[in-house]
C-alpha cells in the first residue's frame, strides 16, 4: 500500500514540476549549472568505465572463442553488439544512479532539513520547478554521454583486442560493420533518454520528501540509489520488450 | 490585518492546535509564546501555508487562504517574509545572492536597481561588509541579519520570525528584537513572531498569545502580562527569579 502512495505522490510530485516555471533569466542559468554539475561532470567517470568495459568484453568474447570455425570478427561485433545494446546505456546508468542521483537527494534532502525548500515555499516560489525542473532538463543532454560511452567503449574492446594479440585491427573493425542495425543505436538512445528522466525525478523525490536530520539525509541517498536502479532495470526490460521483442 | 477563526491541526492522532481564534494587527509586533511541544512552529506554519488546517480558516487582509488557488496562495506569499530559527539561508549563494534572490525572482528591476537596493536592506540591518561572504563564513548573529535583511527586500506586508533570537548571545538578541520593531514601525508591517525568550516578551510584545497544550490560553499586551492573575501565564513567564522580581516590583510600584 506504501508503494502505491509513493507512485502515487511521485507522479503529482512530476506535475507539480512544470506549473509555476520559474523566471527564464533565473532558469537559465540553474539549468546551465546542473549541466555543468550533473552532466559535464560525470564525463570522466563514465569514459573512465567504458574504456575498460570494451576492453573486458572484447578479452572475454576472444578468450571464449576455441573454437577456430569462428572467426575473429566476432569479437569486434559481440564488443559493438554488448556495449551499444546495454553497457553504454544501462550500466553506466546505473553508475549514474550512484553518481548523480546520491548527488541530487543527498542536496536537496539537505535543503529540506535546513528549512531552504520552506525558504523558498514561503517566498512563492514553486521549489519543485525551481529545483527539479532544471536537472531533468540538463539531463536531457545524457544521450550524448551515452554516445560517448559507446564510442569509448568500443575504443576500449579494440584497444584491448588488437593490443593483446586476441585480434586483427581488420577483423575487429570488419566484426564492427558486420550486420549492423542501425535501430539499435536508436533503441539505445531512446532508453537513455528515459533513464535520464528516471535519474533527475526519482533521487529528488528521495530528497525533496525526506524527514528527519542529517543521518535520514545518507539514508535518502542510499534509498533513493536502490529505487533508481530498481526502476532502470525494470523499465530497462519493458522497453526491450517494446522495441526489440 | 491576519484574522484567524477556530484553527485545528492535528498529526495522525495528536491533536496539535485546538480551536485558535486571534488577530494579529498592522504594525504592531505580534508574539506568540508557550513551552516547547505547545503548538507555536505548528500555528506559525499553518499561518505561512506550509501545513494546512483541518478546520478553521486564517485570512489575510479579509482573504481567505483556504479558498485560494495554489497560484493564488504563491502571489500572496511573495508578500510575507519569513525568519526561520535557523536562517535557512541558501549556503551556496553570497550573502549579496541570498538578499537578492527574491528579487531576481519576482522584479523586472535591473541588475543596479537590485544592486542598490540589496546595499540598502544590509545597511539597514547593519551589515556591510558581508556581501560577498558565504552563510557559513558568518557568525550567527550576522546569519539572522541576513535573513531579516532577505525577508524584508520585498517590502513585505507581513513578516514572520520562528524563534529570531535563539542562540544568540544577549546583546545580539537585543539588537535582533529592536530592529524587527523598528522594522515593523517603518514600513507597517504585520509582524508576528514565535518566541520563548522573555525580553523579547517584555521588549517588544504589543501583542502576546500564549499557547498552552494547542489552546490559546491567554491574548494581551506587554504591559497586560505583568498585571494577569492567569496561572499558567506567570507560571511559564515568570518562572526564573529574575522576572519574579520584575514583576513584583511593577506591581509594586504601581500600587
Amino acid at each position: 500500500m506504501n508503494y502505491i502512495a509513493s507512485i502515487g505522490s511521485y507522479a503529482i510530485m512530476v506535475k507539480e514540476v512544470f506549473k509555476k516555471p520559474t523566471k527564464w533569466s533565473v532558469m537559465k542559468s540553474l539549468i546551465l549549472k546542473e549541466i555543468d554539475e550533473l552532466v559535464y561532470g560525470s564525463m570522466g567517470i563514465i569514459i573512465f568505465i567504458s574504456i575498460f568495459i570494451g576492453g573486458v568484453v572484447a578479452i572475454q568474447t576472444a578468450l571464449n572463442l576455441t573454437n577456430p570455425l569462428i572467426p575473429k570478427n566476432l569479437i569486434g561485433f559481440a564488443t559493438r553488439q554488448s556495449v551499444i545494446l546495454e553497457f553504454a546505456p544501462t550500466f553506466t546508468s546505473i553508475i549514474m544512479a550512484g553518481k548523480v542521483g546520491s548527488y541530487i537527494t543527498s542536496s536537496i534532502g539537505t535543503m529540506r532539513v535546513t528549512e531552504q525548500i520552506d525558504a523558498l515555499e514561503v517566498m512563492g516560489v514553486n521549489s519543485l520547478n525551481y529545483l527539479v525542473f532544471p536537472k531533468i532538463i540538463a539531463m536531457l543532454l545524457y544521450p550524448f554521454v551515452v554516445a560517448i560511452a559507446m564510442y569509448v567503449g568500443i575504443f576500449g574492446g579494440w584497444a584491448a583486442g588488437v593490443f593483446g594479440g586476441h585480434t586483427s585491427s581488420a577483423d575487429f573493425i570488419q566484426g564492427l560493420q558486420l550486420d549492423f542495425i542501425p535501430f539499435h543505436v536508436s533503441y539505445s538512445f531512446i532508453k537513455s533518454l528515459v533513464f535520464a528522466i528516471v535519474i533527475a525525478t526519482v533521487p529528488s523525490y528521495h530528497g525533496y520528501y525526506m524527514k528527519g536530520g542529517a543521518l535520514e539525509v545518507g539514508k535518502a541517498s542510499t534509498t533513493s540509489f536502490v529505487w533508481t536502479s530498481v526502476v532502470i532495470i525494470i523499465l530497462n526490460f519493458i522497453l526491450t520488450s517494446l522495441l526489440l521483442g | 490585518m491576519i484574522e484567524v477563526e477556530n484553527l485545528h491541526k492535528s498529526f495522525g492522532e495528536a491533536h496539535v492546535l485546538k480551536g485558535i481564534s486571534t488577530s494579529f494587527e498592522k504594525g504592531k509586533t505580534n508574539l506568540i509564546i508557550g513551552q516547547s511541544g505547545s503548538g507555536k512552529t505548528v500555528f506559525l506554519k499553518c499561518l505561512l501555508g506550509l501545513f494546512t488546517p483541518e478546520e478553521g480558516k486564517i485570512a489575510y487582509e479579509g482573504q481567505v487562504y483556504s479558498e485560494l488557488s495554489l497560484d493564488e496562495k504563491r502571489d500572496l506569499r511573495q508578500e510575507m517574509g519569513m525568519v526561520f530559527q535557523g536562517s535557512a539561508l541558501f549556503d551556496s549563494m553570497t550573502v549579496e545572492g541570498n538578499v537578492m534572490f527574491p528579487l531576481e525572482m519576482f522584479t523586472k528591476q535591473s541588475r543596479s536597481e537590485m544592486q542598490d537596493r540589496v546595499d540598502f536592506v544590509l545597511k539597514r540591518v547593519n551589515l556591510i561588509d558581508a556581501h560577498h561572504k558565504y552563510p557559513s563564513e558568518i557568525s550567527g548573529g550576522m546569519q539572522k541579519r541576513v535573513a531579516i535583511a532577505r525577508a524584508i527586500v520585498m517590502n513585505p506586508k507581513y513578516l514572520f520570525c520562528d524563534e529570531p533570537n535563539s542562540g544568540l548571545d544577549p546583546k545580539t538578541a537585543i539588537l535582533i528584537d529592536n530592529l524587527i520593531q523598528e522594522i515593523t514601525k517603518e514600513y507597517n508591517i504585520t509582524t508576528v513572531i514565535n518566541s520563548h525568550d522573555m525580553n523579547s516578551v517584555m521588549e517588544i510584545g504589543e501583542k502576546i498569545i500564549f499557547l498552552k497544550d494547542g489552546f490559546k490560553e491567554w491574548e494581551g499586551s506587554n504591559k497586560e502580562i505583568f498585571k494577569t492573575d492567569n496561572a499558567a501565564v506567570t507560571n511559564f513567564v515568570y518562572s526564573s527569579e529574575l522576572f519574579k522580581k520584575v514583576r513584583q516590583m511593577y506591581l509594586e510600584e504601581r500600587n
